[in-house]
This record gives C-alpha cells, structure tokens and sequence, in this order.
C-alpha cells in the first residue's frame, strides 16, 4: 500500500493563489475604500505641492504682491495677480496659504510621531507586565482624558511654558517646536491606552506564550511580535494624531495661544484666526482658502485613518 | 451591587483631592497668581498682599506648596473663597450663572446628540452595507473630522453675516444669551440665542453617537444569541428590542454617562466663538487674566463633575452587564 | 404513523461575491416520532444548514426550495409568520456553543420564560414554576436558585442542560441537536447526551442529532443519515450501517476511526468540494478509489443495498466482490 498520494490530501489547501502576508491583506482591503483611496491621492498631491514650495509659491510668505506705489493691494479680492486674493498687508494669500499648510503639517506630522514613539512604548509595556506601572499609567491618562481637552491643553501650555529648563529644550511658549512638544506630551495617552488595549488582547494568544517558552525577554517579545501585529492600531492612532493636531493648533490660535513662527511666517490655524474680523467687512477670500485647506487635510486624513481601521480589523463590516 | 457601588465610590474623595493638588500645582506655576495680583493691584500693601497669600495659598517653597493647597483647601470647603484677581469681585454668582449657562446649552445639545445619533445608528446597523448604512458612516466620519470651530464659523457666516446682507435681518444672532442690554428672563429670545451653539455642538454628538451605536449593534446583531433568541419564535421586534438593543445599548450607556459629565466643561471653544457666556467663556477669561481665585473653583466643578459622572458610569455599567459585576 | 418531520427535495443555496453556494442540493427526509435520527457529515456537506433553512434561521442571502412539514405544517415557501409560528412550539433547536448562545444580560428563568410565554397562554407566575420545573428535568442541581443566575454562572454542560431544558419547554415534536455536545469534554459530553435522552423518553420528542462524531451517533440515534456535499449518499439503521456500510465516504469515515488494532490512521484522502461548481453526477467521485466514469452521471437517489439505502451506483459491485 502506498504512503499518501501528495495530490490528494489537503497539502494544496492555500498553494493555489500568491502567498498573502497579513500586511498586504489589509493592503488590498484597504484599497476597496474608495473614499480612503481618493484621500490619499489628494494628500499626496498636497504634499506634493508643498515640497516644491520653491517652484510652487508665487511670493514669500511676507512679501507684497507689489509695490504699494503702484496702487493699492490690500485686500484685494482673487484676481490674475494673486490667485486667492490679497491680506490686509498685501500679502498673497495662495502663497501664505501653501506656507501655512507646510506648517500646519510639520506640526501635525511630528507632534503624531512623537505621540506614537512614546505612546506606543508606554502602552506596550503597561500592557504586558501589569501591576503596578500600569495600573498608575492608566489613573493617569484616565484622569487627564478626562479633563475638557482645551482646557488640560492651555494648563499644561502655561505650566511647562513657565518651568525655564523645559523651554531651554524645546524653546518659547509660542515657538512651533514647543507645539509640537506640547502635542506629544498630550497625545501619547491616547495611543498609550489604545496600545495597551491591543497587547492585552495579543497577550493571551498562543504565539506569546510559545516565545515565551522559547526564551525571548519582554523587550524581544515587544519589538519582534507585539508591536509588528499592532500596525493596525498604530496607523490609525497615526493619522488620528496628525488630525488632532493639526485641529488643536488652530484652536489655539483662534484663541490667540497658537504658535508665532516668527519674520511674518503662518500657520493654517493664525490664517483661520486672521480671517474673522475681515470676513465680517466681506473678505471671504481671507477666510474660504484657509478653511477649504484645513477641511482638506482633515477629512482625508480622517477617511484614511478610517480605510486603515477597516483594512487591519474587518470585524466591523457592513458598510463604508 | 451595592457593595461594588461603594466600593468604587471610596475612590471618590482620594482622587478628587489628589487631582485638585496636581491642578493647584500646575495653576500656580502657570499663572503666577502673586504676580498676576501684583500687576493688578500695583500699589498693595504687604499686609494685604499676605492675606491674599495666606487666603488663596500661596506659599513658597517646596512644603509651601504642600501647605498652600491645603490653607486653599480649607478655604474653599468653609466657603471662604478669596475674591477673583480682576475686579476684585466675588466669584460665586459668576461661576453659578456661567454654569447655569452651561448646562443648559451642554444639555440640550448633548440629548438631542443621543436621541438622533442613536436612532441614525440604530437605522445603518440594521441594513448593513445598503445605502443608508453608507450615507450614516459617511457622514458621522465628515461630522466628526469637521472641527467644531469650523461648523460654528460656517453657520456665523452663513446666518448671521450673510442672512443679513441678504434678507436684511440676522436670523440667529452669532452672540450671548440675550441681545445687549436685556434684562430679565424671556425663553424665546434665549432659544433664539442659543439655536446656533446647540447645532454646533450636536453636530459632533450625534456624529459620535450614530457610530458608536452602530458598531455596537453590528457586534451584537452577529452574536450567536441572537440566533437563539429567534429560534424561539418570538416576534422580530421583540428580539431586536429585547435582545439586540438590550446589549447593544451597554457601551453607550457608559458614553453617555461619561459625555454628560464633561459637559460642562467641553463647551469652550463654541462658547469662545458664540461669546455665550458659559463655563468655557468664563475660563477663557479668567485664564486670560491669569486669575487664579476664579480658575480655581471652576476647575473644582469640572473635575467633580467629571469624577463623579465617571463613577456613576462605572456604576451604570455593572447595572447593565451582569459579567461586570463578579469580576 | 405519520412522520412528525417530513422532507422533499430540499435545496439551499446562498449568494456570495465568490458566486452561488449550492450548500443543500436535494434532500429527502421523514422523521417518524420519538425517533433519533443521526445526521453525520463533515463541514460544508450541508447537515445544518439544510436544519437551519427549515427553522427560518438563514441569512437573506440564503434560498431555500422544496418542501419541509413540520407535523403537518409547512416551513418552506410560507410566509415568515407562519414559520415563526411553529420555531419553538413545534419543532426546537438546540445549538453547539451553549456560552455564546445564551443571551449574558439576561437571568437563565427568564430566558426560558419568555420561551414559554411565546407560544403558551401563562401568567409570568406560572410559567416561572415551569421553567423551575424544567431545569429540574434536565438534571440541573437547585434550579430555583440556577433559575435566577446569569449564563456566566454556569459550566459549559451546564449551560448545554438549559439550553435543552429551553427547547423542550413548549413539548415540541421534533428536537433539532446541531453538535451539542462538540464544544464539551468527553465526560459531559456523556452526561448531555443522557439528559436528550432523558428528555425523548419522557416526551416523546424525535431528535434530529447533527455531528460529525460517529462516536455520538453509535450512541444516541435509531437510524443514520449521511451527508456529503448537499445530498445525502446513504441511510440506515445505525447496526446496518456501523456494520456493512455500502457507499465509500461510509466506508471511509468508518476506517478513519481510530481504534486500538490498528497500526496506522486512514484518512479519506482529498478534501471536500467547492460547492460554487461542485462536481457533475456523484460528488464524492474525486476522493473515491472506487470511481468510473459513470459515476460522473451518477444520479443522487438512494436506493436499497443490502441493509442500507445508498447513492453509490457501484454500490451493489462493490459488496459481491472482494472488500
């Protein structure tokens, strides 16, 4: 009797189609999201046209449209000269808008960053040793979640604001580098708990306990097997950092606590808050360009963050 | 269940003492209250200088701050609150209409955010995937990704900028309670005033709410109880009511619990931009002047709310979830 | 008699963005009272979800054709009132995972409360007392105090006895067992299927006892039914078929069984169907040493071989010659 016939066992279950790492799983359920993917065409476009600042301005960021001699360019509404119109100085908004956006988005990108080191380690770690260190992380971040966002912000902003070899790090108050310490300090509890809740989840699954068998220390354990399966969360905690804060500056700066980049330079959120007065007297170009930007980038990082979480945890299904 | 609801409510002093110490400690190293009366008051005399010092707790040093938190402790649980930096003026009337205020607005706006978000996520998770599953996601992730500044500067413009120019009149005011000027109390007109904050603010309670019930009544409609229940030959309203909401609900309770508590102080940024002069204004203010007998107290509130609201979630929670309650 | 459940060319198929899924592709079945009926098949022959359809319990995406009576009364076809009519009264159904079937936030009294109250005419009271009185029957220790408890209470036999003492609670006909006893150990696995037979003798109640465990079937059931790919392939009294099974997925699962006189472990080479374009005439021809090209024309009826009724054309062949 012969030993088993290779072609009819089971031994070709999964060797007919490509093989499919988890990772491009979620990449190509990622790519059903037509919302998600249009985002990222258009962020890419927009960074894009960032970068090539250079080619891409058609003024500085504090420069006059022209010389006042010639007549007057304030305010002055979209034309052939300056496509969104001029500001109150002169200035062109297109311009001013674009170096906003590079702004904005440096504080965005690096605050999330930041946030996502130090709170995807932090979490890591809660969540699998236990005890005691997590249980305070956990009071902690409770009790700061907990208060009225805007509020934790402008304490913390003061308080750090006022303690000299803080600011001897990260500069003034008002500074863009200090911003984006003031986001990390305030965004790695968000991803802290999120990251905490996946290793708990991980934690129990066989794959841990057989490396633990095989000998790996907590750090390997982290590094090679629980962070690699909490890309998911990670990504999503990513792009939910880089919207809040993108949003949290411009309300700071509506609020006058924003950050002042210094020789006329600008963010989205100081161009929105420069723009409420003059709207009033019926400048919309000031306040329309601003906006559109800043609904841009948050709705296509928003619908991103949202194909994200549907590509690495299809659970939720149903619709988009 | 009484004993887990007091086990949990003996935390409640601890950690209402413990943050309200944090909070001290942050205001004074971020506002300076010596200063800031200082500034204010330039020509004060040492005498009352230590008194403000001594009533709001102000001490220097290491152990000063120690001492300083209880001597403000004291102060405030004998009702002998210091007046405010700026105007010298008392700050409970203030504090108790701006809270007033507040409530109001966070209220309405918070119910409506449940009634209508739950009912819209309700409608999407029952026909998964067809259209009206799409239009609810969809728009609760555009409801959500739209800060809340930019809504309320929209519906500004939109009517009572443009409104005006247009028709002539604005037809919801951008600003306050009351026109200026008003006094006494008079419904209509406060509804009218507080008809643009309200949608501001449900704008993002029912984008939160549809899709948190959403996912939860997905997760339960594909439980294996629900089979069960069905093959009992109940009515369908009955398992979907009875079974279905029954355990979809639970996590929104909490939310709902835990949105309520904070909404006294979640309001500022649409208060900033409404000028209504609620909690959120009146910090705003207070902060802005760096004054620290009125900053104080309000953050008192704020926390307490929060605390105990948390709490009474935590409670709510094992009401509802009877695993909760053995563990 | 009259059977309590009766079954004519019953076809299931479900929509996918893969394509039609023809899970149940013609069955043919009569119930008579108080019998048990094993229904043995791997995943994907189509044993439960050919219950399931009769029940109402398939998803939208699901189609379901022929005709299915239920003492009488029409399940297939009929409008979802009707079905819902009979789901608990007349025919019940109990499920594998007796955690995940149970409602959490409810107590266990309740739960079979409300079963009761479905289809009888009692006061909360009342129907209370019965549910006592059933927890009682199913063997559950205290079932006044159990009655008041939550699902996470109990043990996993446990649970599998208030689900049984929840499907007998309106003296239905005809018991539907999907694997109830897969998810428990061994030793409660014994327990629950003395409880069901308990409960049949008592009431009289035919049981439909789906698995993929000969081991059960040996124990519990009066006849057999063997599924594969949609369609039944043999029938039997359990003796019949334990001894001289006729089709070749019989025969195969029956070697398959461990046993202590044998040196090696004979699976069933291959693995079952895709059922999107399962294969012409006998389904089972890719696996089946037995196979000719006749078999690809192969009718699916069953017909009388030896002691067993069976599907395998070569059937008859195969028990004169050399086995």
């Amino acid at each position: 009797m012969p030993d088993v016939d290779p072609s009819l066992t089971d031994a070709s279950v999964g060797l007919s189609s490509e093989s499919l790492s988890p990772g491009r799983l979620a990449y190509r359920r990622f790519l059903t999201h037509r919302a998600a993917v249009l985002s990222v065409f258009v962020l890419a476009l927009l960074i894009l046209w960032v970068v090539l600042s250079p080619v891409t301005a058609r003024y500085g960021v504090n420069e006059q449209v022209f010389d006042i001699s010639k007549g007057p360019n304030q305010n002055l509404p979209p034309s052939r000269i300056a496509w969104f119109g001029t500001d109150i100085i002169g200035r062109d908004v297109y311009s001013r808008v674009l170096y906003g956006v590079r702004v904005s988005l440096i504080i965005g990108v690096f605050s999330a960053v930041f946030s996502l080191a130090i709170g995807a380690a932090v979490g890591a770690i809660a969540g699998l040793k236990g005890g005691k260190f997590d249980d305070i992380i956990m009071r902690v971040t409770d009790i700061f979640l907990a208060f009225p966002f805007l509020v934790a912000l402008l304490v913390i902003r003061n308080m750090f604001g006022s303690i000299s070899w803080i600011t001897f790090f990260t500069g003034e108050v008002s500074s863009v580098r200090f911003m984006v310490f003031l986001f990390a300090i305030f965004g790695w509890m968000g991803v802290a708990r999120v990251l905490r809740a996946q290793v708990l989840s991980l934690k129990e699954r066989e794959f841990i306990e057989a490396a633990r068998a095989l000998g790996a220390s907590d750090t390997r354990i982290i590094l090679r097997h629980l962070l690699p399966n909490s890309i998911g969360p990670m990504l999503v905690s990513l792009s939910l950092g880089v919207v809040g804060a993108i949003v949290s500056e411009a309300t700071l700066s509506l609020f006058g606590y924003g950050p002042d980049p210094g020789s006329g330079a600008t963010s989205l959120g100081l161009l929105v808050a420069g723009s409420k007065s003059a709207v009033r007297a019926g400048y919309w170009w000031l306040a329309l360009y601003p906006f559109a930007a800043l609904l841009l980038i948050t709705l296509c990082v928003s619908f991103i963050g949202d194909g994200l979480r549907d590509a690495f945890d299809p659970k939720h299904g149903g619709g988009r | 269940m009484l004993r887990y609801a007091l086990r949990r409510a003996v935390w409640l002093v601890p950690t209402l003492l413990i943050v309200t110490f944090l909070v001290y400690v942050a205001l004074r190293l971020g506002t300076d209250p010596v200063a800031s009366y200082r500034r204010t008051n330039i020509r004060v005399s040492k005498k009352k200088l230590d008194q403000y010092i001594a009533t709001n707790g102000l001490y220097t040093g290491a152990f000063g701050y120690i001492r300083g938190y209880f001597a403000w402790l004291w102060g405030f649980i004998t009702l002998d609150w210091p007046r405010s930096i700026k105007g010298s003026r008392d700050v409970w009337p203030h504090l108790k209409d701006a809270l007033a205020n507040s409530l109001r607005l966070g209220l309405i706006a918070t119910v409506t955010g449940i009634i209508i978000g739950n009912l819209l996520g309700i409608a999407a998770a029952l026909r998964p995937g067809r259209l009206r599953d799409t239009v609810v996601n969809s728009g609760a992730l555009v409801g959500l990704a739209v800060p809340p500044f930019v809504s309320a500067l929209l519906l500004q413009l939109l009517f009572a900028v443009y409104w005006q120019k247009w028709f002539g009149y604005a037809l919801f005011p951008v600003s306050g309670v009351y026109p200026a000027g008003h006094q006494g109390f008079n419904l209509f007109l406060m509804l009218k005033h507080m008809a643009l904050p309200v949608v501001v603010v449900s704008i993002q309670s029912i984008a939160v709410y549809s899709r948190y019930m959403r996912a939860s009544l997905l997760d339960v409609l594909n439980s294996e109880y629900m089979r069960t229940a069905r093959s009992k030959g109940i009515s369908e309203r009955r398992v979907l009511v009875h079974h279905a909401l029954r355990n979809a609900l639970i996590p929104v309770t909490t939310l709902a619990f835990l949105d309520v508590g904070s909404v006294v102080g979640g309001l500022i940024i649409t208060e900033g931009l409404f000028e209504y002069p609620g909690m959120g204004r009146f910090f705003l203010v207070a902060y802005g002047n760096g004054d620290f007998p009125e900053l104080m107290p309000w953050m008192v509130i704020i926390i307490g709310s929060v605390v105990v609201f948390n709490l009474l979630a935590d409670i709510a929670y094992a009401r509802l979830d009877p695993r909760i309650r053995l563990a | 008699m009259e059977p309590v459940l009766s079954i004519r060319d019953l076809r299931v198929s479900f929509k996918t963005p893969a394509g039609i899924v023809q899970a149940v592709r013609g069955v043919n079945l009569d119930v008579a009272p108080g019998e048990v009926v094993g229904v043995v098949g791997e995943s994907g022959s189509g044993k439960s979800v050919s219950f399931l359809s009769i029940m109402g319990l398939l998803p939208p995406s699901a189609t379901v054709t022929g005709s299915a009576t239920v003492v009488g009364t029409q399940m297939v076809g009929v409008s979802a009132q009707q079905v819902r009519s009979q789901r608990g009264k007349k025919i019940a159904m109990i499920f594998q995972d007796p955690l995940s079937a149970l409602n959490p936030v409810h107590r266990i009294g309740a739960q079979i409360v409300e079963m009761i109250q479905a289809h009888q005419d009692m006061s909360k009271a009342d129907a209370h007392a019965r549910a006592v009185e059933l927890l009682d029957i199913v063997g559950l220790p205290q079932p006044d105090v159990r009655a008041n408890q939550y699902p996470h209470e109990f043990s996993g036999g446990m649970r599998q006895r208030v689900m049984i003492a929840m499907a007998i609670a309106n003296d239905p006909d005809v018991l539907i067992a999907d694997e109830p006893t897969t998810a428990l150990d061994v030793t409660v696995q014994a327990q629950i299927l003395e409880v069901i037979e308990n409960v049949r003798q008592r009431l009289n109640t035919a049981v439909v006892f789906i698995t993929h465990d000969l081991g059960v079937v040996a124990r519990v059931a009066d006849r057999v039914e063997v599924m594969y790919a949609g369609n039944t392939v043999e029938r039997g009294l359990v003796n019949d078929m334990f001894a001289t099974p006729h089709h070749p997925y019989t025969q195969g699962l029956l070697a398959s069984l461990p046993s202590h006189n044998k040196e090696r472990l004979k699976p069933i080479l291959g693995s079952p169907p895709n059922m999107i374009s399962p294969p012409s005439g006998c389904a089972f021809r890719p696996r089946c040493a037995h196979a000719t090209d006749a078999c690809a024309s192969a009718p699916s009826d069953l017909v009388q071989v030896g002691s067993t009724q069976t599907a395998c054309i070569r059937a008859v062949e195969l028990a004169g010659g050399a086995k």
